[in-house]
């Protein structure tokens, strides 16, 4: 939720002649939000009080309108510097004191205005044009020598996240990760939001893509099923993999097996660890996995919901991988970009079963993006909090019981 | 003993609109004005003991009559008003140099800030409070704190009837408070209810208002108000107030009575 906001200060005998509760409530009267920062209460009678009040509303109209009319009551709008910006030294090189992205909305100041910073995600620099007087997001590797990259903190700001409107397990902003917990409300929540991207995504409407990032243990659990399902209704637009999830997924269309084991029977099948090799092996000699596909190799699971229902797919290899599987990007940054590129218009990530695509995935979501992290091991919600990526609801349970849960939840019957 | 500033209305009238109250058809009758005034200063001399500071009226300034808007004095400094409109602008610097001559320490403030004097600015000994948004800007206030070490309370003024504070509210000597809620908006009515407790409020009625009641000079138990205010004399006889009414009604077509007739100097 993107929202215009300036700092004003408010000095006087501000407490007792009820200016500051009036400068308050016009500001929520007209529909605009504040934070009450610095406020000093005079020790005496004599000595007056300050306040420093952001005022936040949704849009650079609305705001102008409630500072025009705080204003005649003492409210003055505090001074503000532009951002400072240096060239960047040398391609691949950002200038020493550059500015380092969160993942929270940001705004840098040029020439007297606020300009909104595209392509938000933690860990990045902020390159300038002064001509087209726009901002952008630049990941270190991108950078060209020369390119005006901001530096230092003037100018810049950083806008706190506002609670969602809908009162839903969201809108806490809050990482629950314990495995004490009850999951069905955070289930039911998810789904709830599943139902309502749907309808606007078959709107075209912005944001209303689901990322659903996920590892093999899905396959090997058993949340293939409920998973190829929730693709097939519609409910996943993008997918977050590496090599494993694929290929095992694959293999259970193949060879009835995964990672070896016999998929229904769940016993060792002998030879079994040779399934996934040969699967991989297969759809390389096929040339991809859409062709595999179409050509109707692959009939059942995930990727061939993927690829009935177009769900854009990145997959990022790693340096364990077999094969790996045509389509699978090895090279790390260049997997990067492209998992970047998939981020705009996601209104909701499901983050499944993956250590490193959970974390990967979460450096690249703005925290506006509401995030569910899913494991069974409570602490891959716990580090993607810790680094950083706090609006992420972590569920600790299976990756299967999960799938199942929320497919049951959408209508799924197995 | 209380020393007053006024200035004869030798040139008093009614030569442009900037209130509600003014309206060039509505002539002012100069002999009538003149013999109101002498009534009023006779009043206050007399009857209330003032001691009166005689000004020089000036040719093309018809409210340099209203002196309270010539600035505040405190002690022996003087802050000379920066008038909000142009008309009245042009009788900053005759009262300025009034301050001046008279030996007072002139303090000025920014310009950019506009601020009419005692007009807007009335209280208690320890509490002041400053009327805004009609006339003065209420910046003036912090720094007219800063200066003077008082408490200045801002209050909004909502009805541009009462375009000054003194219009609608009168701090007296024994610590009430004579007043019309109605000029404020609720955060200012709640705001002097927080300070004046019900016993020390006097609420003027509507139509008593209307007629100026508020606009009174109080000098110890004595007040001088408006002729035709009954109900805000027996207000004042209740608390052990003397009322002096004083029939103004030439000066009300510009939208003043006893109080803008007049600036405390001590």
């Amino acid at each position: 939720m993107m929202q215009d906001q300036e700092t004003v200060l408010l000095q006087g005998h501000i407490i007792d002649s009820l200016i500051l509760a009036k400068v308050l409530d016009t500001i929520l009267m007209m529909g605009g939000t504040f934070d009450l920062q610095d406020v000093q209460i005079g020790k005496t009678r004599e000595e007056p009080s300050r306040a420093r009040i952001i005022v936040r509303a949704s849009s650079a109209k609305l705001l102008s309108e409630i500072v025009h009319a705080i204003q005649p009551h003492g409210a003055s709008v505090e001074s503000e510097r532009d951002c400072r910006l240096a060239a960047a030294p040398a391609d691949g090189i950002l200038p020493d004191e550059f500015y380092a992205t969160t993942h929270l909305p940001t705004q840098v100041r040029m020439h007297d205005q606020w300009l909104e910073v595209e392509g938000i995600e933690m860990d990045l620099g902020i390159r300038v044009d002064p001509v087209s007087l726009t901002a952008r997001t630049i990941p270190m590797g991108q950078v060209t020598r020369g390119d005006l990259i901001v530096i230092g903190r003037e100018g810049v700001r950083v806008i706190p996240l506002q609670r969602p409107r809908d009162r839903d397990v969201f809108s806490f902003m809050a990482s629950q990760v314990s495995s004490e917990r009850p999951h069905g409300h955070i289930i039911g929540d998810v789904a709830k939001r599943l139902v309502q991207l749907r309808a606007g995504f078959r709107e075209a409407k912005a944001g209303s893509k689901v990322l659903l990032a996920g590892g093999p243990a899905i396959v090997h659990a058993g949340g293939r099923e409920a998973l190829t399902w929730l693709i097939d209704e519609g409910f996943i637009h993008v997918l977050f993999c590496g090599n494993a999830l694929p290929a095992h997924d694959m293999e259970v269309d193949l060879y009835g097996t995964s990672l070896g084991y016999g998929h229904a029977a769940g016993r060792v099948v002998p030879h079994g660890h040779e399934h996934h090799l040969r699967t991989i092996n297969r759809i390389r000699a096929i040339g991809s996995i859409e062709a595999a596909v179409t050509s109707g190799v692959i009939k059942t699971g995930i990727m061939a919901a993927c690829v009935r229902r177009g769900v854009h797919v990145v997959m990022a290899g790693t340096i364990r991988d077999d094969g790996p599987l045509p389509g699978v990007i090895t090279d790390a940054i260049e997997a990067q970009d492209a998992m970047r590129a998939a981020i705009p218009g996601i209104g909701l990530a499901l983050l499944v079963a993956s250590t490193l695509h959970a974390v990967a995935t979460g450096n690249l979501l703005p925290a506006t993006i509401p995030s569910v992290c899913v494991d069974v091991n409570p602490a891959v919600p716990t580090k993607l909090a810790d680094r950083g990526t706090f609006q992420a609801v972590g569920l600790v349970m299976d990756a299967a019981s999960f799938l199942r849960d929320l497919a049951r939840e959408l209508g799924w019957k197995p | 003993m209380s020393r007053l500033l006024v200035c004869p209305p030798d040139y008093f009238a009614i030569e442009y609109e900037i209130n509600p109250w003014m309206r060039r058809s509505n002539a002012v009758n100069s002999d009538q004005a003149v013999r109101q005034w002498h009534h009023l200063m006779q009043v206050l001399e007399q009857d209330v003991g003032a001691v009166l500071d005689r000004m020089k009226p000036v040719p093309g300034l018809p409210d340099l009559v209203f002196t309270a808007n010539a600035g505040v004095v405190v002690g022996n400094k003087a802050v000379p008003s920066r008038f909000r409109y142009p008309e009245r602008q042009r009788e900053e610097a005759y009262f300025e140099d009034w301050f001046r001559g008279q030996g007072y320490e002139v303090v000025t403030l920014d310009p950019g800030h506009f601020f009419e004097g005692a007009g807007d600015l009335l209280g208690f000994p320890d509490t002041w409070f400053g009327g805004y948004r009609q006339r003065s800007d209420i910046h003036v206030f912090s720094t007219l704190s800063d200066w003077f070490h008082r408490e200045v309370i801002p209050l909004e003024l909502v009805d541009n009837r009462f375009y000054h504070l003194d219009t609608c509210l009168c701090p007296l000597s024994g610590g009430e408070l004579l007043y019309f809620p109605p000029a404020f908006d609720h955060y200012g009515q709640e705001a002097l209810a927080e300070r004046i407790a019900p016993p020390r409020r006097l609420l003027v009625p509507e139509a008593e208002a209307l007629r100026f009641a508020c606009n009174a000079v109080c000098v110890g138990k004595h007040v001088v108000l408006p002729a035709g205010c009954p109900e805000t004399e027996s207000l004042l006889t209740s608390r052990g107030y003397l009322p002096h009414p004083v029939p103004l009604d030439e000066f009300m077509k510009s939208g003043g009575s006893a109080k803008c007739l007049t600036l405390a100097l001590d």
